[in-house]
C-alpha cells in the first residue's frame, strides 16, 4: 500500500510540474534558446494566482497566473529581439527583476497562505482557507482520496494543455516558432517576422511555467517567494529524461515526453527519499542528472574513439 | 523610367566602417534597371560588391545613398522579412535556405503560406498534393520523402528543395548567389538545369552571381560585370551573342588591372 501511495504522490507531483517541463521544452528544445526567466516566472504565476485565489476567484486565478508568466516571457523576448541582449542575460535580468515584483505582489512578505478572514456565527473574525479548484473538484467526488483527486484534475488539465500545444505547433504561427529555433534566416526568407515568432514562443514557454506555479500554489495552498530557485534545472532534467525515453522525432512526441519525463523525475525523487536521501540533496541530484545527460553523447563518442584507437594500436604492434 | 522595369536601382552607395582606416566602399553609385522577365548573370572578382548588392536588395542593411524600386514600389527602407514576400533568394551554402529539423513538407509549407490563404493546419492534404507535384518535377525522388527531415538530404537535394522554397510563392525577383558553387559538378549541373527550367516556366525575373564565364553567357539574356562596387560591363542581345568566354576573361582581367592600377595610383599620390 505504501508503494501505491508513493507512486500516486509522484504521479501527481509530476503532473503539477508537467506544464513547466513543456515550457522548458519549448524554450530550450524548440526555440533553442536558454531562457533563465523560468525560475522567476514560476513564482510570478504562483504569487499572482495566490492573490486572485484569496480574492475568491480560483479559476480566474489560474488564468491570471498563466498570463503573468506570458508577460514575463514578453519582457525577456523583447530584450532578446528589440534590444539584442544576450538570451541568457535577458532571462537573468527578468528573473532578478521579478523577485521584487513577486515580493510586491505578495504584499511585502516572503510567503502567503491561501486563507482569508471571515466572521463566524458568533461575530468574531476567523481565518478560513480560500476556495481552490482542487477543493471544488474534491467536493464533487467526496469519496475520493485527496491525492487521487489532485492527480485526476491536474492530469486532465495537463492533457488539455498538451493537446492544445500539439495542435498549435501544426498551425503556421506554431510552425514558424519551430523554424525560428531551427534556422532563423529561413524564417525571414519566408517573409515571417522571426522576432515576433521568438517573442511569442518565449511567452508561451513562460506562460506554461507560470501555469505550473499556479497549480502548485492552489495544491499546496500557499505561495512562497523562494520556490522558484533551481526550477529550470528540474525542468531540464524532466525534458532530458523524457527524451531518453521517447527519442526526439517530432514535436508532438516532444510535448508528450516532457510530461512523461516530469513524472519519471518525480518517481526517481520519491524513491530517493524512500532510501533516506535528505530533501536538501534534491538540487545536487538534479544538477548531476542534467550534467550527465548533456555530456553523455560526447562521452560515448570519446569512448568509441578510444576503443578504435587501442584496437588500431594493437594491430600495429603485431 | 520604364514602366516595365521590375527592379530599378539608382545611385546605390554603401560604405562599411565609414570614416575609419578599414573603410570599404562596397557599392559606389550603382545603377541597374532590370526588365520584367530578365535573367541576368553577374560576374565580378571577389570583393567586387556582388553579394553586397544582393544583401542591399534583400534589406540585410540600409544603403548610405540611393534607392531600390521593386515593381515600381520603393523598398529601400522596408524590413527584410517584408521584402521576402516578393523576393526569393538562394545562397552558396545549401544549409541557409532550409530548416534541418523540419520535414521537407513543413519547409515547403512555411515558404508557400507566405502568400497563399492560410488553412488551419500549415501542412494539409491539398497543399501537400501540390508540393508532391513540385518535388516530382525535380526528378530527385524527393516526392516520396516528404516526411523526411531536411537535414538528412544531401547538399544538392537540399539546394534543389531550397530553390523550390524560394520560387514557390511566385516572387517578383529571384536572387541566386553562386547557388551551385558548393556542389559537385554533376549535382551542380542538375541544379542549374532545374533553375533554368523553373525560371523559364514561371517567367521569373532573376539575377544570378557566378564565377564561371561560360555559365554567365550560357544562362539568361543579359550579363553584367561589377568591379569595386560599380557596374563595369553590361552586354545583351547581339553584343552578348558575339561574346565568348575568352573575351569576357579579357575584359574581366582588364577591369581588374584597371582597378589595381587605380589603387596603386591612389597609394602613390
Amino acid at each position: 500500500m505504501e508503494i501505491v501511495n508513493l507512486i500516486l504522490s509522484a504521479l501527481s507531483q509530476g503532473m503539477l510540474y508537467a506544464p513547466m517541463a513543456m515550457g522548458v521544452f519549448i524554450a530550450f528544445k524548440i526555440l533553442n534558446t536558454p531562457d533563465l526567466t523560468i525560475d522567476g516566472s514560476l513564482v510570478f504565476g504562483m504569487t499572482v494566482c495566490a492573490v486572485v485565489t484569496i480574492a475568491g476567484h480560483p479559476v480566474l486565478a489560474l488564468v491570471a497566473g498563466t498570463a503573468a508568466g506570458a508577460v514575463a516571457g514578453l519582457i525577456t523576448g523583447l530584450q532578446q529581439t528589440k534590444l539584442q541582449i544576450n538570451a541568457i542575460l535577458a532571462g537573468i535580468l527578468t528573473m532578478t527583476g521579478l523577485y521584487t515584483v513577486n515580493y510586491m505582489v505578495l504584499g511585502g512578505q516572503a510567503n502567503l497562505y491561501l486563507q482569508h478572514a471571515e466572521l463566524n456565527e458568533s461575530g468574531s473574525e476567523v481565518f478560513v482557507s480560500s476556495n481552490t479548484i482542487y477543493k471544488m473538484f474534491a467536493s464533487l467526488f467526496p469519496s475520493w482520496d485527496n491525492t487521487v483527486a489532485v492527480l485526476v484534475l491536474t492530469a486532465l488539465l495537463v492533457a488539455a494543455v498538451a493537446a492544445l500545444l500539439c495542435v498549435f505547433f501544426k498551425t503556421r504561427p506554431g510552425m514558424a516558432i519551430r523554424a525560428t529555433g531551427d534556422n532563423e534566416e529561413m524564417v525571414r526568407s519566408s517573409s515571417i517576422n522571426a522576432d515576433m515568432s521568438r517573442v511569442l514562443g518565449i511567452m508561451i514557454a513562460n506562460a506554461l511555467v507560470a501555469l505550473s506555479g499556479s497549480l502548485l500554489c492552489q495544491q499546496q495552498r500557499y505561495a512562497d517567494l523562494n520556490s522558484g530557485s533551481g526550477m529550470l534545472v528540474v525542468g531540464l532534467a524532466s525534458v532530458i529524461i523524457g527524451q531518453v525515453l521517447f527519442g526526439k522525432r517530432s514535436v508532438t512526441l516532444g510535448v508528450i515526453s516532457a510530461v512523461a519525463g516530469s513524472t519519471v523525475y518525480r518517481l526517481i525523487l520519491q524513491f530517493a527519499y524512500k532510501i533516506n536521501m535528505p530533501s536538501y540533496a534534491v538540487k545536487l541530484l538534479s544538477a548531476c542528472i542534467v550534467a550527465l545527460a548533456l555530456s553523455l553523447p560526447l562521452l560515448r563518442r570519446k569512448w568509441s574513439l578510444h576503443k578504435a584507437r587501442t584496437a588500431a594500436r594493437k594491430e600495429g604492434s603485431v | 523610367m520604364n514602366s516595365k522595369a521590375q527592379l530599378t536601382i539608382t545611385h546605390l552607395t554603401k560604405k562599411f566602417e565609414a570614416n575609419s582606416v578599414n573603410e570599404k566602399t562596397a557599392l559606389l553609385d550603382f545603377n541597374l534597371e532590370v526588365q520584367k522577365g530578365d535573367f541576368i548573370t553577374i560576374l565580378g572578382s571577389n570583393g567586387a560588391g556582388k553579394s553586397t548588392l544582393f544583401n542591399a536588395i534583400l534589406g540585410k542593411f540600409l544603403p548610405d545613398k540611393g534607392s531600390i524600386l521593386l515593381d515600381g514600389e520603393d523598398i529601400t527602407y522596408e524590413k527584410d522579412y517584408k521584402r521576402a514576400l516578393n523576393i526569393g533568394c538562394l545562397y552558396q551554402n545549401p544549409m541557409r535556405g532550409t530548416a534541418p529539423n523540419m520535414t521537407i513538407e513543413e519547409n515547403l509549407a512555411l515558404a508557400y503560406t507566405r502568400k497563399s490563404t492560410h488553412r488551419f493546419f500549415a501542412v494539409n492534404k491539398k497543399d501537400s498534393a501540390y508540393f508532391r507535384e513540385l518535388l516530382a518535377s525535380l526528378d530527385l525522388g524527393l516526392e516520396d520523402r516528404m516526411k523526411t527531415k531536411m537535414g538528412l538530404l544531401s547538399g544538392g537535394q537540399r539546394q534543389a528543395a531550397a530553390l523550390l522554397m524560394a520560387t514557390i510563392a511566385k516572387p517578383k525577383l529571384l536572387l541566386l548567389d553562386e547557388h551551385t558553387a558548393a556542389l559537385d559538378p554533376a549535382t551542380a549541373e542538375k541544379v542549374l538545369r532545374i533553375t533554368r527550367s523553373i525560371i523559364s516556366e514561371r517567367g521569373l525575373t532573376a539575377l544570378m552571381i557566378t564565377h564561371n564565364m561560360e555559365q554567365a553567357l550560357a544562362f539568361g539574356n543579359r550579363t553584367i560585370m561589377m568591379d569595386s562596387g560599380r557596374l563595369v560591363l553590361d552586354v545583351r542581345d547581339e553584343e552578348r551573342a558575339a561574346m565568348t568566354p575568352q573575351k569576357l576573361v579579357e575584359l574581366f582581367s582588364r577591369s581588374a588591372r584597371q582597378a589595381l592600377s587605380d589603387r596603386t595610383q591612389l597609394s602613390v599620390s
